[in-house]
């Protein structure tokens, strides 16, 4: 084909599922495929849809969307031209029988997702992911908190499953440069050549653009971004912001960088309830290392107990506590309450 | 010894080991023979400086042993996949079964909620880890008023999940969301399960959530779990509520903490105490029966 666009790096979008977190997962049918079209209009060649925690995620834990993931699918696929709609999976949440219907509707990618020292909670579902024939990545989240050796080794293992792509996810946004060549070219010079490499940042300290950057320059060619950076803290990398700069330096995305910026501007940014940005708590989550899921929820409990969202977010970074732990936010607000309290009485 | 039952133990790894330490101080069962798969495992090692018998051949090399060592009682700690086999070979030779795997083809038992209500059979299934934390919790609130629904997250230190575990977290999701509906009385459920490796390794922490149809009596409700904390403090003395119960509106939030003896593994590791510690327990009611004659176990040989 004459036609075939050429990439040297293949943009994700996360404003479908990433984003529900932004919007407390209310995201409508008609909104999604409104989303859904212009992104496939925009040459954008992979498109995250679902509940924001995934697969398996409505639950009193992460929220309830107002539709089932089938119905979300049902809603995108035939909007898309030549897109895919890819999904995330998180083992001990989702699990292989709801990726079945997920490619009973069309679904041809997925994000076995683990944290970043427990890849092997992932090899029934990656090699379900691969005898299906999905285009199936291995995504180690929260990656800051583990060493380069110990990521190394965590990717080999999802390698040896059947992970085609092996995803760096800064799920706290905590990340700068420096660390993202540090671990994508370990991750490179490590991984068999046929293995891609991806990064997934989040804007919390504002630096997912340069990180993005940085990761293809180091060798990923799979990169995660939102329109508008619509997503959990302080967004995902920015998807336009990340193709103007490819377009600088000469990396080839394959997107429509104007109809994105039209996107960002006339569908995303009305369709935010709070200004997705770097304020203080999503700075927090950068500055602490906290999952940018918790922010919404921070906020929500910081106002019930009186307790400074920044005060809980910086306990939950001290006491490490990780993606799917939300429940935690709230126990941890009421053990402060409770020491506050007993500290008010002592004195 | 002879008035003790004496039991095998399948599976050499977290949870058959921290087994014999529970085994060894019960009143009613001894621990006998231990089962692995890999001779040079340490599980094994370990069991038989304990003082147990050892094969590495699995399950078919206890067999030949079952009558003249008297085995009466097995726990099965390996995987869903091998425990149905596990389970027929050995309930023929009329060795009664205590699965500790997700398989649940017997009864699913938490002890505080359903041990005096199980009748004589010979598999009983202890759901999961998470299951025997958080289902007493549930049907501490659906003792009290209908719950329309019940969602338990379980987080549990890395360094306490083996590779079985691991490699199987779809059947533990599906087995202990099913057993909080089946034994805790929600009409509908869920299980989330986070493996978290801070170090130092974090105490088993659950927490509860119950959908109630009407308002929740918040009285009743709060003395109920009280009521059944105590229950389950009996067999697991590190189970301890943190905060709650929080009511908002219909939600009934539970927060809860499992600190293990530290048997086995640190005390960080609750989640193998309170499933080692409820097969045990059940085990001994068992054990209670056989030795007085109101459970008689036969072989189909």
């Amino acid at each position: 084909m004459t036609n075939e666009v050429v990439r040297d790096v293949i943009v994700h979008d996360m404003c479908l599922r990433d984003g529900m977190h932004a919007k407390k997962e209310q995201i409508s049918t008609e909104q999604m495929r409104t989303v859904a079209a212009a992104l496939d209009k925009a040459g954008v060649p992979i498109i995250q849809v679902s509940h924001g925690a995934g697969l398996g995620g409505n639950s009193l834990q992460h929220g309830f969307a107002p539709h089932a993931n089938e119905e979300y699918w049902d809603a995108v696929a035939p909007v898309l031209t030549r897109a895919k709609m890819s999904v995330l999976l998180i083992p001990g949440l989702g699990t292989m029988n709801e990726l079945r219907s997920a490619y009973e509707h069309g679904v041809r990618a997925v994000h076995v997702a683990t944290h970043c020292t427990e890849a092997d909670t992932s090899p029934q579902h990656i090699a379900c992911a691969r005898e299906l024939g999905m285009d199936t990545a291995g995504f180690l989240m929260m990656a800051h908190l583990n060493t380069t050796a110990g990521l190394v080794e965590e990717a080999k293992k999802m390698e040896s499953y059947g992970a085609q792509t092996v995803y760096v996810t800064d799920s706290a946004g905590y990340m700068i440069p420096e660390n993202v060549v540090e671990i994508v070219t370990a991750l490179r010079n490590e991984l068999k050549p046929e293995t891609e490499i991806g990064f997934h940042g989040h804007n919390n300290l504002g630096m997912g653009t340069a990180n993005s950057i940085e990761a293809v320059r180091a060798g990923a060619t799979r990169i995660d971004a939102s329109v508008a950076g619509l997503g959990a803290g302080a967004g995902n990398t920015p998807l336009e912001g990340f193709v103007a700069v490819c377009e600088r330096v000469g990396i080839k995305t394959g997107c429509d960088l104007f109809a994105l910026m039209d996107m960002a501007e006339d569908i995303i940014f009305p369709m935010m309830d709070h200004i997705v940005r770097v304020d203080r708590s999503s700075l927090t989550l950068g500055f602490a290392g906290v999952y940018s899921t918790f922010l919404l929820h921070a906020n929500r409990l910081g106002e019930k107990y009186g307790i400074p969202p920044r005060d809980i977010l910086m306990e939950l970074g001290r006491k490490k506590m990780i993606g799917g732990q939300e429940d935690m936010i709230e126990d941890t607000a009421l053990t402060m309450l409770k020491e506050r309290e007993a500290k008010v009485v002592g004195a | 010894m002879a008035n003790k039952v004496k039991c095998a133990l399948i599976g050499s790894g977290n949870i058959g080991t921290d087994l014999i330490y529970k085994i060894q101080r019960s009143e009613f069962l001894e621990p006998v023979w231990m089962v692995g798969i890999d001779p040079e495992s340490e599980g094994l090692a370990r069991a038989r400086d304990m003082g147990l018998k050892t094969t590495a051949e699995g399950v078919d090399g206890l067999l030949p042993h079952v009558k003249a060592d008297g085995i009466q009682i097995a726990f099965d700690a390996t995987s869903a996949y091998v425990h149905a086999e596990n389970s027929r070979k050995l309930n023929e030779l009329g060795v009664f079964m205590v699965d500790l795997t997700p398989a649940a083809i017997g009864p699913l038992c938490v002890p505080p909620v359903n041990l005096d209500e199980l009748e004589n059979t010979m598999n009983v299934n202890m759901i999961s880890c998470a299951g025997q934390a958080t289902i007493p919790i549930v049907h501490g609130v659906s003792r009290v008023q209908s719950v329309e629904y019940a969602e338990i997250i379980a987080s549990l230190a890395s360094k306490s999940i083996g590779p079985g575990t691991r490699a199987n977290l779809d059947e533990f999701t599906h087995t202990t969301s099913s057993a909080v509906c089946k034994v805790g009385k929600a009409r509908r459920g869920k299980a989330l399960c986070i493996i978290n490796p801070a170090d130092p390794p974090m105490i088993m922490r659950n927490t509860i959530y119950c959908l109630t149809d009407d308002e929740p009596d918040q009285e009743a409700i709060t003395q109920s779990l009280m009521d059944m904390i105590e229950q389950v403090q009996r067999y697991v003395p590190g189970y301890k509520l943190v905060n709650g119960p929080v009511f908002e509106g219909n939600k009934v939030g539970v927060f809860m903490e499992v600190a293990g003896l530290g048997d086995y593994l640190p005390t960080y590791a609750g989640n193998l105490d309170i499933m080692t510690a409820a097969a045990c327990r059940t085990a001994e009611m068992y054990a209670e029966k056989i030795l007085k004659g109101e459970f008689v176990l036969e072989g189909a040989a």
